[in-house]
C-alpha cells in the first residue's frame, strides 16, 4: 500500500478535515499546486480557490478562503480563515452576496470611493462566485 | 427595633434580588459551556499559526524585518484592551483595566477598547482612546478580530505607534482567571525560543519575505481572536462565580432577616398577651 498524505485543514472555528488522502491540489498565489506524500517542506500562501482532495480515485472539493499551507514530515496543514464543504454552503446567501457585491462595485465605478471599499467588494464577489461555482460542480 | 412591616419589605426585596442573581448564575453557566467549546475549537488554529510563525520567526533573525524585534524602540504604544459590556462579574473588568494602567505607565499610550467597561474606565481617566468597539464581547466573529488587527497593524506600519500590546484575561479554570498582557508587535522572536528551529530546507513560496508579510497579520488577528474567545469565557466564569457568591450571601441575609422577623413577631404577640392578661387582672381585682 502506498504511503498516504496526512491532511489537516484548520479554520478559526473548527477543523474541517483531519484525514489521510492520496493527493491534495490547492490554489496558491503562484497557481495550482499539487501535494503528494513526501513533499519537500514548504510554506506557502494560498489564494481564494478550490481545495481538491483526491483519495482512491475519488475527488472531494471544498472552498478555501485564502490562508497558508505548511508541508512537513507530519503531512500537509492548511490554515485558513474559512473553508467549507459544498453541502454546507448556503447557496441563496452566496447568490445574494454576489448580487450585493456587484452592485457595490457598479456603484463605486467611476466615483471616488475609497480603495478599501472597492477591494472589499471585490473580495466578497470572489468569495461568492467561488461558493456558487463549487456547489454547481457537485 | 424595626417594625414587622419594614422587615417583611426587606425580605421581599432581598428575595427578589436573590432570584435575579440566581437566574444570572444559571444563564452564565450555560453560556460558559458553549464558550468553552468555542475556546476548544479555536485552539488548533491558534496553535498551528503559532507554530508557523515560530518557524519563520526563527528564520526571521536573518531577514531583518521591521515586524520582528526583540526590543521595542520608542515610547508610543497602542494597547488593545478586551473588557466586557456588562458588569456584575466580580473583578473581571477592573482587573483588566488595572493591568492596562500598569502597562501604560510611563508610555505614551493610545487605546483601542473592546467593551463598554473599558471605554468608560479610561474615558473617566482621560486616557486617549483611538477607537472603541462595543457590543461584541459576547457575539463576535473572526471578522471583528480582523478589523482590530488590521487597524493595529496599519498604525504600526505607518509608525504612529512603536509597539502594539493586547491586554485580556487568561483562562485558568471556570472559577479562576487572571489578567495578562502580551506584545503583539513587533513580534518578539525570543518568545518562540525552543518551539521551533529554523529549517533551512523549508521552501517558502513565493518568498520568505512575502510569506512573512502575509503571516504576521494573520498571526496578530489570530491572537486577538483567541483573546476575545478566552476573555468571553473568563467573563462568563467570573460572572458565574460572582453571582453564585451573591446568591449565597442573599440566602444568608434572608435567613437572618427571617429570624429577626420571627423574633419581632413573637415579641409583638407576647406583648399583646401580657397586655390582655394585665387588663383582665386589673378588671377582676
Amino acid at each position: 500500500m502506498a504511503n498516504k498524505l496526512h491532511l489537516r485543514v484548520v479554520t478559526p472555528t473548527n477543523i474541517l478535515i483531519d484525514d489521510d488522502c492520496d493527493m491534495v491540489i490547492m490554489k496558491t498565489v503562484d497557481g495550482d499546486t499539487g501535494v503528494l506524500y513526501g513533499h519537500q517542506p514548504l510554506t506557502t500562501i494560498l489564494d481564494l480557490g478550490k481545495l481538491r482532495i483526491i483519495d482512491e480515485g475519488k475527488e472531494k472539493d471544498s472552498t478555501l478562503m485564502g490562508g497558508f499551507a505548511k508541508v512537513n514530515s507530519e503531512g500537509l496543514t492548511i490554515i485558513t480563515d474559512a473553508a467549507e464543504w459544498p453541502g454546507d454552503i448556503d447557496i441563496e446567501r452566496a447568490k445574494e452576496s454576489k448580487r450585493r457585491a456587484e452592485e457595490r462595485l457598479k456603484a463605486s465605478d467611476g466615483r471616488d470611493t475609497s480603495e478599501i471599499d472597492h477591494s472589499r467588494a471585490e473580495a466578497a464577489l470572489k468569495r461568492a462566485i467561488l461558493r456558487i461555482d463549487i456547489t454547481g460542480t457537485e | 427595633m424595626a417594625s414587622m412591616r419594614d422587615i417583611k419589605r426587606r425580605i421581599k426585596s432581598v428575595n427578589s434580588t436573590r432570584q435575579i442573581t440566581k437566574a444570572m448564575n444559571l444563564v452564565a453557566s450555560s453560556k460558559l459551556n458553549k464558550a468553552k467549546a468555542r475556546l476548544e475549537g479555536t485552539k488548533p488554529f491558534a496553535e498551528e499559526t503559532r507554530k508557523v510563525i515560530a518557524e519563520i520567526g526563527a528564520a526571521a533573525g536573518r531577514l531583518n524585518n521591521p515586524l520582528f524585534a526583540e526590543e521595542v524602540k520608542g515610547n508610543k504604544a497602542l494597547v488593545i484592551v478586551l473588557t466586557g459590556d456588562k458588569g456584575l462579574c466580580g473583578g473581571y473588568n477592573s482587573n483588566v483595566c488595572k493591568e492596562t494602567q500598569a502597562l501604560c505607565e510611563g508610555k505614551d499610550a493610545k487605546l483601542i477598547t473592546v467593551g463598554t467597561k473599558g471605554r468608560d474606565y479610561f474615558k473617566r481617566r482621560s486616557v486617549p482612546i483611538d477607537k472603541s468597539v462595543v457590543g461584541i464581547s459576547e457575539h463576535f466573529e473572526f471578522g471583528d478580530a480582523v478589523a482590530l488587527g488590521e487597524r493595529a497593524l496599519k498604525m504600526y506600519k505607518e509608525k504612529e505607534v512603536d509597539a502594539v500590546y493586547l491586554v485580556s484575561t487568561k483562562y485558568i479554570s471556570s472559577i479562576s482567571s487572571a489578567p495578562k498582557s502580551i506584545r503583539l508587535l513587533p513580534v518578539n522572536p525570543n518568545e518562540f525560543e525552543g518551539e521551533a528551529k529554523a529549517d533551512s530546507l523549508v521552501l517558502y513560496e513565493p518568498s520568505e519575505e512575502a510569506v512573512l508579510e502575509y503571516i504576521v497579520p494573520k498571526y496578530v488577528n489570530t491572537v486577538i481572536y483567541g483573546g476575545l474567545v478566552e476573555a468571553s469565557v473568563c467573563e462568563l466564569g467570573a460572572r458565574m462565580t460572582a453571582m453564585d457568591a451573591a446568591t449565597d450571601n442573599a440566602k444568608e441575609m434572608l435567613d437572618s432577616l427571617n429570624l429577626l422577623y420571627n423574633r419581632v413577631r413573637q415579641g409583638a404577640i407576647t406583648n399583646e398577651i401580657t397586655e390582655i392578661v394585665n387588663g383582665s387582672n386589673a378588671l377582676s381585682q
